[in-house]
């Protein structure tokens, strides 16, 4: 069953297309992962999805409604939470404020909204630091909070906007497990990745991307080895000669 | 020991005019408790919200010309003022917010300059309704200064709690998200716009009723009084930033502090350059007595470049810090 899916979705910056005429859709329950190199458009096609930009052209469709030019918040209130890849901590106020602020989304008084950021953190095993000023987190830890604070919106689709990278091996595989178990509390996943490991081992399909247009989908085997895949990322040697 | 300094500051205000029966220190906490008001109004747009405004005077001087009209032009009290000065500044600030809150960061705060200006212009110009320069004059309704100075200061105990208890509540977590990072609170689906708005209309409300004890009080404005960019907007800036922007307790303080400063000023360092004057009976120390007096905010700026150097978060914000400084000297003294 389809949640999630864009239509010929384009942008430009200027004369620039950021994101030209990418399509796909994402299944209820599964992890989808998009995967580009650098300035591919995987960030842009995000703020698409969350309306930072308005896109030039193309339809988002969110659980059969079209969600193209609804405002942020309401795009969140719907229930598609997103994480930022330069991450904005609420950096004055302490990691459980954090998460109370976005839980107040769905209940509206503070004895409801900090039982749901307590669960919330220790959901996300971050309730050891619970009351730290947000900025004195490592970035490891502010990459958690920020998937802590949208999954206290409680959304049905959670874009993550490389989460993992920066972090250490030992981070990796926390990182990894936390993916996996929001996923099994039914919440669908768009996952934008650059390390291999995580994007391999978690995602159920891939959809690639460069130079703002679709190269490859499928499952990781299959985009892993796709010749215009392997171009993009390796040269085009690597994906003919051998 | 910190849990307690508001219920026994609370005491001293109370007793405060029994006790002082001096009315020129009445006169001045009259000021402080006014101006406890219009920085813990202002304190919420930038404090809280991270939304700069320069623009307090608008709705200080609308809620004092309500006072005035409705003694000046329906012939009624201008305690009316006290009822609906507060929703007469929220009518400046609905629509100004309203199109104003698309603008971020220091643009907000040019626009919200201007608004302060327009308002003072409109006063000045719009004679047949203001009166214009010549002002409006109301006859006071009390002869003794304490009616004022207990209204005064249940309206400073009343937007304190207020404010106390909106920031305990969503709105309050929403403000602080909003002044933290606007992006990530509107992706967390929060209505930033909206809630910019009812943190205007918040500081507006309360504003302007105090604009409207203003005029009570005072019995006369005029544009220049009431809608004044340094005596009003800046003032209030400075109450807060001095205070601790983003406290609750900072206008608090702060206003003590500037009214304090203000007074020093205005009297010339408590009368001694006067009395240098008549004792050296120089012209040039009664040149230089008489421009003092007027230089109160050559003072605000050297006071705020103090505070913004050595006490960023302000006073209160500042605080561990201030004691921090003490306990050194001391221990200093003690080791020598």
């Amino acid at each position: 069953m389809i949640l999630f899916k864009i239509e010929n979705l384009v942008k430009y910056f200027g004369g620039l297309a950021a994101v030209n005429g990418v399509s796909f859709s994402v299944n209820r329950g599964e992890i989808f992962g998009l995967i580009g190199p650098n300035g591919s458009g995987k960030t842009t096609i995000f703020n698409l999805i969350s309306n930072f930009h308005k896109p030039s052209g193309g339809k988002i469709i969110f659980k059969d409604k079209d969600i193209t030019n609804l405002k942020t918040n309401k795009i969140c209130r719907l229930g598609i939470g997103r994480t930022f890849q330069v991450v904005k901590p609420l950096g004055r106020l302490t990691v459980l404020d954090n998460v109370i602020a976005s839980a107040f989304l769905r209940v509206h008084n503070k004895t409801e909204a900090t039982k749901v950021a307590l669960e919330t953190l220790e959901f996300c095993n971050l309730i050891h630091r619970k009351d730290d000023l947000a900025k004195s987190l490592p970035i490891g830890e502010r990459k958690r909070l920020e998937i802590t604070r949208s999954m206290a919106t409680n959304p049905d689709l959670l874009l993550l906007d490389e989460t993992a990278a920066g972090l250490n091996p030992g981070e990796l595989d926390e990182a990894i497990e936390l993916i996996k178990k929001i996923r099994d509390r039914g919440v669908t996943i768009i996952i934008v990745e650059h390390i291999m490991k995580v994007i391999m081992t978690i995602s159920d399909r891939i959809h690639a991307i460069n130079f703002g247009q679709t190269i490859a989908e499928g499952t990781p085997e299959e985009v892993a080895n796709d010749p215009a895949v392997i171009e993009a990322y390796l040269g085009e040697e690597y994906a003919h000669g051998k | 020991m910190k849990k307690y300094t508001p219920y026994i500051l609370l005491f001293v205000l109370i007793i405060f005019p029994l006790v002082v029966r001096n009315s020129y220190y009445q006169h001045l906490m009259i000021l402080v408790l006014i101006w406890v008001v219009i920085g813990s109004g202002w304190n919420i747009i930038p404090g809280y919200t991270g939304q700069v405004s320069f623009g307090d005077a608008a709705f200080f001087g609308t809620g004092a010309y309500t006072a005035g009209l409705f003694a000046s032009k329906l012939g009624m009290s201008a305690w009316w003022g006290m009822a609906f000065g507060g929703f007469a500044a929220m009518a400046i600030a609905f629509p100004f917010g309203w199109i104003c809150f698309r603008l971020r960061g220091a643009y907000f705060a040019l626009a919200s300059l201007a608004l302060n200006e327009v308002c003072r212009h409109v006063a000045t110009v719009w004679e047949s309704l203001t009166n214009g320069m010549v002002g409006i004059l109301v006859m006071p309704t009390f002869v003794s200064k304490i009616p004022y100075y207990y209204v005064a200061l249940s309206l400073a105990v009343f937007s304190i709690i207020f404010i106390q208890s909106v920031m305990k509540s969503r709105w309050g977590y929403y403000f602080l998200s909003i002044r933290e990072d606007q992006d990530a609170a509107e992706s967390l689906g929060i209505d930033t716009h909206y809630y910019k708005m009812i943190s205007l209309n918040i500081a507006a409300f309360l504003t302007g009723i105090t604009g409207s004890l203003f005029m009570n009080y005072m019995g006369f404005i005029d544009p220049e009084v009431v809608f004044s960019l340094h005596d009003i907007s800046i003032m209030a800036i400075l109450v807060g930033i001095v205070g601790g922007v983003g406290t609750i307790y900072g206008p608090v303080v702060g206003a003590f502090v500037m009214v304090a400063v203000h007074e020093f000023f205005r009297t010339g360092f408590l009368g001694f350059f006067k009395t240098l004057a008549s004792v050296t009976g120089s012209d040039f120390v009664n040149t230089v007595a008489k421009y003092v007096s007027q230089a109160h905010v050559l003072g605000f700026g050297i006071l705020v470049v103090l505070v913004i150097l050595y006490l960023p978060n302000g006073i209160v914000g500042d605080w561990d810090k201030i004691i921090g400084i003490f306990t050194r000297f001391k221990r200093k003294g003690e080791s020598s």
